[in-house]
């Protein structure tokens, strides 16, 4: 090869994408290997916010890790503490009390709507729409506010506890959540209004990152983004946990498996959440928010300061925690990003003897090559933003 | 409905792996069935083709440090059925060293959470791909999830409670 021909050949390239990339979505780095502009191979290297939560889990009594799952996927924080209560429930083998079970589902779905609404909101910014941004924060803002009336934190909100709920779901909360209701339909056609009007939106997004149902389910691909595949399959219709079985809602489901489809069930599902708050809404019985378990659930804090017994009770929660018996188990819910599992294996004593989370993000990632190659550099931003990694979840 | 989901998913994997399975165990409606190690391929292949179980889903790998006891690690799967709606978990059990089979030819989801597995624990897994660490840099010393791996200190070097170390991670 002449040394002229050797200057004009096109060459395979190597390209690390972030982890300081604003289209990353937080500290994904990506290894491309470029032909051109064509994608020839992707290698996610991730752990850069690793932070050993499962070796911290096993050092901590049960209760005290409640506050640790919210920093997992902290977009919706709720659906870390209900997988996480879930499981340590099960091992426990109690059954909470009806009410909870309601308040549960609510604050689960208002979590998915805020983490749905952010996920459309970056991907929307990622490929040039930035008004979708700061109307999908504004109004994710408003379901922030519901948990701050609800627990008194908007982000790391450490609500669910095992045998309840900390704190009861007051009237003000629902004529919130009601306000919400009323006001979030019209919103959601106004992003659809947006984004479907926009061709560059559509050209961006439709036939890009196809994945097949086969290839999906083989790399263990999970929630929205397997459902835009054509896959029927929802932790919460398929094996309902909490009141889902008593709840009218469908599941949507694409048929290209691309990334617009992906984007048509986001937006499908943050309608059917909002159908389940206003079923559940409905539905919610009067009576006690957490189990009659003295060793498991601490008094009010307000008895605490007044009361001998109950400041008693509560010390020895506080510094005792509670003992669950021994065996292992496993226990799963949909969550906004996919199905989020707790593996808990106990020794008997008040602290796990080894804590595994099944993250979504973590296997979603895993189908960023069968989905990117062959495509081009700029795809892979649509491609990244359409699984909606939170690394906060993803490394763990 | 669920007692006979049970029963088939007991009795199926029995009857067909008579001698490799070592125990059977339900617990709070969770089948366990631990496996031998020779056989965990053919059992996996087994649950992933049969018509009536199509486990076609990996949801997860966990490995479990049971350090003292030996056999060392439990590394456990956890396998779902998206066509017929049930759940599964088969156990193998292995020493400090000894490799276990892939099953990324079966399930190829199975490459990261095995490469987590290997960075968490150090369980070697024959057969995978591109077996190297995941979450934690390539030159990190130690598996992290081991129970016998120091919870404060950096090296030598760095060690402000004075804790006890074994003379090499």
């Amino acid at each position: 090869m002449s040394e002229r021909e050797n200057i004009i050949s096109t060459r395979e390239v190597t390209l690390h994408m972030g982890p300081q990339h604003p289209s990353t979505h937080g500290v994904l780095h990506l290894i491309l290997d470029l032909q051109g502009e064509k994608i020839v191979d992707i290698q996610p290297d991730i752990g850069y916010l690793h932070r050993g939560t499962e070796k911290i889990a096993e050092n901590l009594l049960y209760h005290q890790f409640v506050p640790y799952t919210d920093r997992l996927d902290y977009m919706c924080a709720m659906s870390n503490n209900l997988a996480y209560v879930q499981a340590v429930e099960k091992l426990l083998g109690i059954e909470i009390t009806e009410r909870a079970k309601y308040i549960r589902v609510i604050s689960a779905e208002l979590s998915r709507i805020a983490g749905h609404l952010l996920a459309l909101g970056s991907w929307a910014l990622d490929l040039g729409a930035m008004t979708i941004l700061l109307y999908a924060m504004r109004d994710r803002e408003i379901v922030l506010d519901i948990f701050e009336q609800l627990c008194g934190a908007r982000m790391t909100l450490s609500y669910m506890r095992v045998g309840g709920v900390r704190y009861d779901f007051t009237d003000g909360v629902k004529e919130s959540c009601e306000r919400l209701l009323e006001l979030l339909p019209g919103r959601v056609a106004e992003y659809e209004k947006i984004l479907i009007g926009n061709r560059i939106w559509i050209q961006r997004n439709r036939g890009v990152g196809v994945i097949s149902a086969e290839d999906a389910i083989a790399l263990g691909l999970s929630g929205p983004a397997l459902r835009a595949s054509g896959v029927k399959w929802d932790i919460r219709k398929d094996e309902p946990y909490l009141v889902y079985d008593r709840l009218e809602f469908d599941i949507p489901t694409g048929e290209n498996g691309d990334c617009f489809d992906r984007y048509n069930v986001r937006i499908e599902e943050i309608k059917q959440s909002m159908r389940i708050i206003k079923q559940a809404l409905k539905g919610m019985p009067d009576g006690p928010f957490n189990v009659d378990m003295p060793q498991i659930v601490p008094p009010p804090k307000p008895e605490v300061y007044t009361n001998m017994e109950n400041l008693i009770h509560h010390f020895k929660y506080v510094s005792h925690g509670f003992k669950v018996p021994r065996g292992e188990a496993y226990s799963s819910i949909e969550s906004p990003k996919g199905e989020l599992g707790v593996y808990i294996v106990s020794d008997g004593t008040e602290r796990p003897f080894r804590l595994k989370l099944r993250v979504p993000t973590f296997m979603n990632l895993q189908t960023i090559k069968t989905m990117s190659v062959g495509g081009y550099l700029a795809d892979v931003v649509a491609i990244v933003s359409s699984l909606d990694p939170v690394f906060g979840e993803c490394d763990k | 409905m669920a007692a006979e989901k049970e029963e088939l998913l007991i009795n199926k994997v029995k009857s067909t792996f008579r001698d490799d399975v070592l125990e059977t165990s339900v617990y709070r409606g969770d089948v366990t069935h631990v496996v031998d190690k020779k056989a965990l391929r053919a059992v996996c292949n087994f649950l992933k083709t049969d018509p009536e179980l199509k486990m076609n889903f990996l949801v997860d790998i966990a490995g479990v440090d049971y350090h003292p006891e030996t056999p060392r690690f439990e590394v456990v799967y956890h396998l779902y059925s998206i066509t017929r709606k049930h759940r599964i978990c088969i156990k193998v059990r292995v020493n400090d060293g000894e490799p276990v089979p892939s099953v990324t030819s079966i399930w190829p989801g199975a490459d990261w959470p095995e490469r987590e597995a290997y960075d968490m624990f150090g369980i070697v897994f024959e057969g995978h791909p591109d077996l190297k660490r995941i979450y934690l840099a390539e030159d990190w010393e130690g598996f992290p999830l081991r129970k016998d791996y120091p919870l404060k200190g950096y090296k030598d070097r760095y060690n402000p409670y004075g804790e006890e170390k074994p003379e090499k991670i």
